[in-house]
This record gives structure tokens, sequence and C-alpha cells, in this order.
């Protein structure tokens, strides 16, 4: 069991909270502000998920995950997140969301840009490349043969694989792969994005991308 | 159930040339598919304002009011009205004035949109989204309630007891909050006690189960009124003789048209495999007569919607196509979904009408259309 924090109420970070109860985890979910209307929501969205004001909701948790929209980043107190595993499940929608330059700030990837912000954390970038209404279609038991891979890209290794071991229990096959500049390769626009693959084609689409993928132990011992 | 049709203007391809046809023959297409549907019994046509080459309907009023002059009985309405980019009051001048050439069969729907060339089109910055849309959507609100208005604001300027003319002979227009399915949105419509109309453009449609409660919930909790909580919803959609012929008839649009947006937004073109999936049991409606009523009245069964319209004229596909899709969901899917959940009758009714029977209880009700839609405050009002 993990305890898990997940920010931000939208589409995204209700599917996540739900996924993540069904596993057994431990949840609590916070959303900008006051928990109240948060908690409207999730009575209905995810029913059984703790509701708690983003700093609370951080500090009594394992792993958090982010998924509020990319242009409200600076919303969020980097101080927080210090030293923690954060999941960047979080997309630039370019046509929706404009360019946003003050966030990129000259970096190629949102998830770089998205740790130099909450410099501190151990961002790990995940769960941004399965539809939120994929999030629980396809999730399978380990071992089922049309389990579908997923990835967890860090500049740290013990992160990433933190991170592929929880989004595993949601019901996925997840590499951990190095450096968090991989990330591109699960990006809108890459292939990992758009499809849905076996473990070893992500494999090999994060190794064409130049990443040092680690830890495939777990998924083999599954098997 | 209403059923309809909605489109953001299409280049359909010319079968002559084997060319898309120009952005002006576009209008005039669409012109075209609107009367059929009227003409084949189907309740409501939108239009989604869009401004791009491929998806030339940027003038939705007037569209519909050249379609009020040669059809009947179906509504007409925005799907959706890109209301960050636009002025509250011209807006509603616009459908006020379709309202009255059409009789009352003026609707309007606000939403982001799924395209932003609006915003430097028309002087806008897409940061500042948020304040528009809540200040937009407040003005839009207080214009639709009051002939005399008095509003501030920080995205235009300020109107001091000024007339908006003219005057629909309902007193208001049907205003929908149009959505992607966000809850934050979901909960919006419902404080509002606004009619709420979902997009959903992937996945199983059921999923949104949870959302139509969240609204009804929303909704319940804030002041008694005897008007009821409205949802409908628009999706891809397509319509053929057979499940095989619908969806190889509607691939290559369907291709074109995502490959072309994916170009622009660094997205990989579609898969006929997921395509495959999606059209079968996903939310893409494409289909046979028989197969589409069925997964309409089962979504209805999720949501108590009261309203199902479908987006079948994507890039290229031919206006002979749209318009035999047209004529199957007016003459084959209709008659199947009203024999499970009942005609709608002649003279259609605006969302207006979605009251309480007088001597029911109010808001109460939305706990028990929840655990059974079919007779729930959904339908209630739309029906019969």
């Amino acid at each position: 069991m993990t305890r898990v924090a997940v920010l931000g109420v939208g589409k995204v970070g209700t599917a996540i909270a739900r996924a993540a109860l069904a596993a057994g985890h431990e949840v609590t979910v916070a959303g900008s502000g006051d928990p109240e209307p948060v908690r409207f929501i999730t009575e209905i969205m995810a029913p059984g998920v703790a509701v708690a004001a983003a700093r609370d909701a951080v500090v009594g948790s394992d792993i958090v995950v982010l998924s509020i929209p990319l242009p409200k980043l600076a919303s969020l107190d980097p101080a927080m997140l210090t030293g923690r595993v954060v999941l960047d499940a979080m997309n630039h929608w370019e046509p929706t969301d404009g360019a946003l330059p003050a966030i990129f700030d000259g970096h190629e990837s949102t998830s770089e840009a998205v740790a130099a912000h909450l410099a501190g954390a151990r961002l790990v970038k995940a769960l941004n490349h399965v539809g939120y209404h994929e999030m629980e279609a396809d999730a399978r038991p380990a071992g089922a043969p049309d389990r579908r891979g997923l990835a967890a890209v860090s500049d740290d290794a013990a992160a990433a694989e933190a991170a592929a071991t929880f989004v595993g229990s949601l019901g996925f096959d997840v590499v951990a792969a190095t450096p968090l500049a991989a990330g591109r390769a699960l990006e809108p626009g890459s292939e990992i994005f758009a499809g849905s693959f076996a473990e070893a084609e992500v494999i090999a689409r994060l190794e064409a991308a130049g990443a040092a993928v680690h830890a495939p132990e777990r998924s083999q011992a599954a098997r | 159930m209403q059923l309809g049709v909605y489109s953001f203007g299409n280049q359909a391809t010319d079968p002559a040339t084997g060319k898309l046809v120009s952005t002006a023959q576009a209008q005039r297409d669409l012109l075209e598919a609107i009367e059929l549907a009227d003409q084949v019994g189907l309740e409501f046509f939108g239009i989604g304002e869009h401004h791009t080459e491929e998806m030339p309907a940027s003038a939705a009023s007037v569209i519909l009011s050249a379609a009020a002059a040669r059809t009947k009985r179906i509504r007409l309405g925005s799907a959706v009205t890109v209301l960050s980019t636009d002025d509250p009051v011209r807006i509603f001048q616009q459908f006020a004035t379709l309202d009255a050439l059409s009789n009352g069969r003026a609707e309007i729907t606000a939403g982001r949109g799924s395209s932003v060339e609006s915003y430097p089109l028309f002087g806008y910055r897409l940061e500042d989204y948020d304040r528009l849309y809540s200040e937009k959507l407040e003005l839009l609100l207080r214009v639709n309630e009051q002939p005399v208005v008095t509003w501030s604001g920080s995205v235009r300027p300020a109107l001091e007891e000024q007339l908006v003319v003219p005057r629909p002979d309902r007193g208001s227009l049907p205003i929908w909050l149009g959505t992607g399915g966000s809850p934050n949105s979901t909960v919006r419509a419902g404080q509002l006690q606004l009619p709420v109309s979902y997009g959903i453009l992937g996945g199983d449609p059921a999923r949104f189960k949870a959302l139509a409660e969240l609204y009804r919930r929303a909704w319940a909790a804030g002041p008694e009124t005897t008007r009821q909580p409205l949802i409908s919803v628009g999706n891809p959609g397509f319509i053929g003789e057979t499940d095989r012929g619908a969806r190889d008839t509607f691939w290559p649009a369907w291709y074109r048209s995502m490959s072309d947006i994916g170009k622009r937004r660094g997205f990989a073109p579609p898969v006929r495999e997921h395509y495959d999936i999606e059209a079968e049991r996903g939310a893409l409606f494409i289909g046979e007569p028989e197969q589409i009523a069925n997964r309409i009245v089962r979504l209805h069964g999720a949501m108590g919607h009261a309203r199902q319209f479908l987006q079948m004229d994507f890039l290229g596909l031919p206006q002979r196509d749209l318009l035999r899709s047209i004529e199957l969901l007016g003459t084959k899917v209709k008659p199947l979904v009203d024999a499970e959940l009942g005609a709608e009758p002649e003279v259609v009714p605006s969302p207006l009408d979605a009251v309480l029977p007088s001597g029911a209880s109010p808001v109460a009700s939305a706990g028990s259309a929840v655990a059974d839609p079919a007779t729930g405050a959904g339908r209630a009002g739309a029906s019969k």
C-alpha cells in the first residue's frame, strides 16, 4: 500500500485517484484551494478518497501525482514538494494552452521545465501518456497477455523505479528509465503517447530516444 | 429523446473533380444538410464556431438564420459559441434575432471550443481565458435575463442601463454550458442551474454517468427552482446501411481530419484498428441504424440525457454521404429510439420547457433521477 497525494481533480486527477484507490492505495486528493468543492466532486467521481488542502495531502504521502493544467504550474508552491517523488502527469496542449514561454523558459520538454520550477522535487514523468479514459479500461492483472506498457522517466533512477512500481500496481507493465529529458518520447506527438504498446515496444522506443532503461526485473518476476 | 446533428462546417470532396469544395460552398452544403435534417424529423442542428479552411463555419447565427427561413420544426443552435473571444451582447442579439425569425427555435451553447484560432483573430490572449470566460458568461446570462442591463468587468466596457434588443418571445433564450467532461465545468453548470452539453470524443461514453450525477447533485444543492437539470451529448457519428459500410465510408474523412489536426498539434495519425474499436463500442457512433439506436438508448440509461447529436461531416466527406447519414438518422434510427424512449411531440420542446410539473417536489427528484434516469429529470420536459 502506498500513500498517494493527487494534486488536481480534473478529468485526469479523478481518474488516477479512482484507479489508485481500486488498486488498494490510500489516496488523498487536493484542488487549488478550499477542500469543500473538491469533496463535492470526489464523493461522486472518486468515492472513498480522502480530501485535504494540498499541503496536508502532500505531507502524509509517499508519492505525489501532479494532474493540474500545465498553465497553472506557477500556482504550486515548490517548497512543499522538496525531497518527494512527484509524478508529472501533465501535458502541454499547445493549441489550447498557447506556447507558455514563462513555463518553458528555454527548456525543451515539459517535464524538464516542470523539474526546473519544482527544484528539489524528485520529478518523474509518468501517467501523462495514458488517456484518462484508458486508465481503468486498459488496466490488466500482472501477466495478462494484453497488458499495456507504460513508462516512468526521471533523472533520479530510484524515483523512476518507485513511480514504475506504483503505476504498475494500477494494472500496467511500467518501464523505469533515465534521464528525464527522454520524457520527450512520451509527450503529445510521440508514438508512445499516440499509441498503445506492450512493454517490449515501449522499451524499444525509449532506447531509440536515448534513454537508459532500468529494472525490468519487476515485470519479469511478475511473469 | 431529441436527436440531431452538429457541424463545424466541412469542405466536402466534390465527386466531379475529386477536390475539396470552396469554403463558400461549404456554407451552402451546411444549409442543405440542415434542411434535410428538418425534413426527416430530427429535432436539433448545431453549428460549432470554427475559423479554419477545413472547418469554415465561423458565423453560425448567419447560417442558422438562413436555415430558420427554410425549416419548420428543428431547433437551431450553436455547438459551441466560443464565448471568450466574442461579445456577449452581440451573441445575444444575433441569437435573439434568430429566435424571432425561427419562432422560438434558437439556442446558444457557450463553451471553450476545441481550437484557439479566434484568439489571435479577435485580439485576445489565451492566458486570459479563465477571466474572459467567467466574466463573459456572467454578462451573457444577465443580458438573457433582463432587457436593460447594468454590468461592469475587466473584459469589455461597462454597461449602464443599456437596452439590449430584440427580446425573445419567451423572455429569454435557452443557454447551455458546453464542456468536454471536466468535473469543474460540470459543477459550474449545476450551480448556475443551466443545461449542460457534453462533447464526448473518446472512450466509452457511459463513463459520463458519474458526471451526469455530479451535475444533478450540484444543481440540487442550489436554490429551489421549478426548472429541471437537462443534459445533451454530442459526439462523432455516422450512419450507413451496414456497420462495415458505415465504417469504411467514414474512415477516410476521419483519417484525413484527425491527421490534419494532428499535424498542427503534433499528434500521430489515427490507426484503423483503434478507430474500429471506438466505432464499435467507444465514443464514435458509427454503424447501421439498429446498432446506433441501441447505443443511444444504452447511453440514455447511464446519463438520462434529453438530446443526442452527432458530428458526421469530417474533412472531405462527400456531401451525398453526409445527407444519406442524416436521412438514416431521421428515418431509421429515430423510430427505433422513439420505440424505446417515447416519441417527441410535434412542437419540439425548448430547453426552457424543462420544468417540473406543478405539485411535484422540486430538487429532491434529482436523487431519484440518478437512480432511475429513464424516468428522471434529464428526460422530463424534453419528452412529452
